[in-house]
C-alpha cells in the first residue's frame, strides 16, 4: 500500500542507518544514541511545562475577560435602570466585542490542552522506550561478537530512532504553537495594559462606571434635598404654631417656590467640587471615548 | 504489519486488514497528489480510526521499526510534503 507513507517510513530509517554508519564500533553508537535519548526527554519535558504555563496564563486571561464581561453586563443593567439607554448601548456594545476575545482565547485554550495532553503522553512513551533500549544496549554490549550483534543494534537503533523523530515532531509542533499563543498573549496583555480593556482587577474606573456613579451621586442629592424639603416643610409649620398664625401663610409659600432654584444650586457645587462640567452636557461625547479595540 | 500514526504511537495491524485500509488510503493520497486540504483531513481520519480499530497498540517498552508511517490527523498539506520533502536534518536525534 501507500507509496507516499511508505516513503515516509524510509525516510526515517534512512536517517538512523546514516547516523549508524557514522561510528566505525556499533557499539559507540548505542551509548551516543542514549545520551541523545536522555536529552530528547529533557526536551520534552520542557515542552511539557511550556505548554502547561501558555495553557495558564490564558486560563488566567479569559477569566480577566469574564469578570469584565461580567462586569458590563452589570453596568448595562444599572444604565437601564436609571434610564440611560445610550450607556446600556455602549457597554453591550464593548462586552460583545469582549466575548469575540473570549472565544478565541477559549478556542485556543482547547487546542493547547490537546498539545499538552499528546506530549505527556509522548513523554511517558519516550521514557519506556529509553528504558528499553538502555536494557538492551547492555545486553548487546555484554554478547557483542561480530555479526548477530550488528544486526540487534541497527534493530534497536532504528526502533528507538523512529520513536525519538516522531516525539521529536511532536515537540516541534507544540513549541509552534506555543510561540503562536504567545504572541497573541502578549498582545491581549498589552491591550489590558494600556486600559482600553480596563482591568479586571477593577482598581481604575471606566468611563461607564465613572458616569454612572455621577448618576447616582446626582439621585442622592436629589434624594436627599427632598428629605431636606420635607423636613423643612415640617420645621416652619411646627414653628408658625409657636410663633403666631399672621406669618404662617408667607412661610409655608417660600419652599416651594424656593426649592427648584437651590436644587440647581447644590448641583453646581457638586460639579465644582468634582471639577467637571455639567454631566448632562458630556453625554454625547462620553460612549466614544474609550475606545475599545 | 506494524503502522505507526505521528504523534500517537505505533499499531500491529494483521496482514488481512491491510486491503481494507488500501481503499482508505488512495484517498489520502489522491488528496495530497490534489492538493486538496479539506479532502486530505477527512482521508485520513478516517484511515486512522481504521487503523485504531483494526489494529493493536504495539506496548511502549517494545522498540519496533514501523513498515507504515501515517500523518496524524490534523497534518496540514504542507506538512505532509515537508515530511516527504527530507529536508530538515534534525529531525531523528541520533
Amino acid at each position: 500500500m501507500a507509496g507516499l507513507f511508505q516513503r515516509m517510513s524510509l525516510i526515517f530509517r534512512a536517517k538512523a542507518d546514516k547516523t549508524l554508519d557514522k561510528y566505525e564500533d556499533p557499539r559507540q553508537t548505542l551509548d551516543y544514541s542514549y545520551q541523545r535519548q536522555l536529552e530528547l526527554l529533557q526536551k520534552v519535558r520542557r515542552g511539557v511545562a511550556d505548554v502547561a504555563t501558555s495553557r495558564k496564563r490564558i486560563e488566567l486571561q479569559a477569566n480577566g475577560l469574564s469578570t469584565q464581561a461580567d462586569k458590563l453586563t452589570q453596568q448595562a443593567q444599572k444604565a437601564l435602570e436609571v434610564g440611560r439607554e445610550d450607556l446600556a448601548r455602549e457597554a453591550l456594545t464593548r462586552r460583545s466585542g469582549l466575548q469575540q476575545q473570549l472565544t478565541d482565547l477559549q478556542a485556543q485554550h482547547a487546542q493547547l490542552q490537546g498539545e499538552e495532553e499528546k506530549l505527556v503522553r509522548a513523554s511517558q512513551r519516550l521514557q519506556a522506550k529509553v528504558d528499553a533500549f538502555r536494557t538492551k544496549k547492555e545486553t548487546i554490549k555484554a554478547t557483542y561478537s561480530a555479526a548477530e550483534a550488528q544486526s540487534r543494534i541497527g534493530e534497536a537503533f532504528s526502533g528507538i530512532s523512529e520513536e525519538m523523530g516522531d516525539v521529536g515532531l511532536a515537540v516541534q509542533r507544540a513549541e509552534d504553537k506555543t510561540l503562536q499563543l504567545q504572541a497573541r498573549a502578549g498582545a491581549i496583555d498589552e491591550l489590558l495594559a494600556s486600559g482600553a480593556l480596563d482591568d479586571a482587577s477593577g482598581t481604575s474606573k471606566d468611563d461607564i462606571t465613572l458616569e454612572l456613579e455621577q448618576l447616582a451621586s446626582t439621585s442622592d442629592v436629589e434624594d436627599e434635598l427632598s428629605r431636606m424639603k420635607a423636613s423643612i416643610g415640617q420645621g416652619p409649620s411646627g414653628g408658625t404654631q409657636a410663633i403666631g398664625g399672621g406669618q404662617a401663610p408667607a412661610i409655608e409659600s417660600q419652599p416651594t417656590q424656593q426649592a427648584p432654584a437651590r436644587a440647581r444650586s447644590l448641583e453646581d457645587v457638586e460639579r465644582d467640587l468634582q471639577g467637571q462640567p455639567a454631566p448632562y452636557e458630556q453625554q454625547p461625547s462620553q460612549p466614544n471615548a474609550g475606545d475599545l479595540r | 504489519m506494524i503502522v505507526r500514526i505521528l504523534g500517537e504511537g505505533q499499531w500491529e495491524v494483521p496482514e488481512d486488514a491491510v486491503a481494507s485500509l488500501n481503499t482508505l488510503d488512495d484517498r489520502v493520497e489522491q488528496a495530497v497528489s490534489q492538493g486538496d486540504q479539506a479532502q486530505l483531513t477527512l482521508a485520513l481520519s478516517e484511515l486512522l480510526d481504521e487503523v485504531r480499530s483494526v489494529g493493536t497498540p504495539v506496548p511502549d517498552d517494545q522498540l519496533a521499526d514501523s513498515d507504515l508511517i501515517l500523518p496524524d490527523v490534523d497534518s496540514s498539506l504542507s506538512e505532509v510534503e515537508g515530511l516527504l520533502a527530507d529536508s530538515s536534518e534534525g529531525l531523528i536525534p541520533g
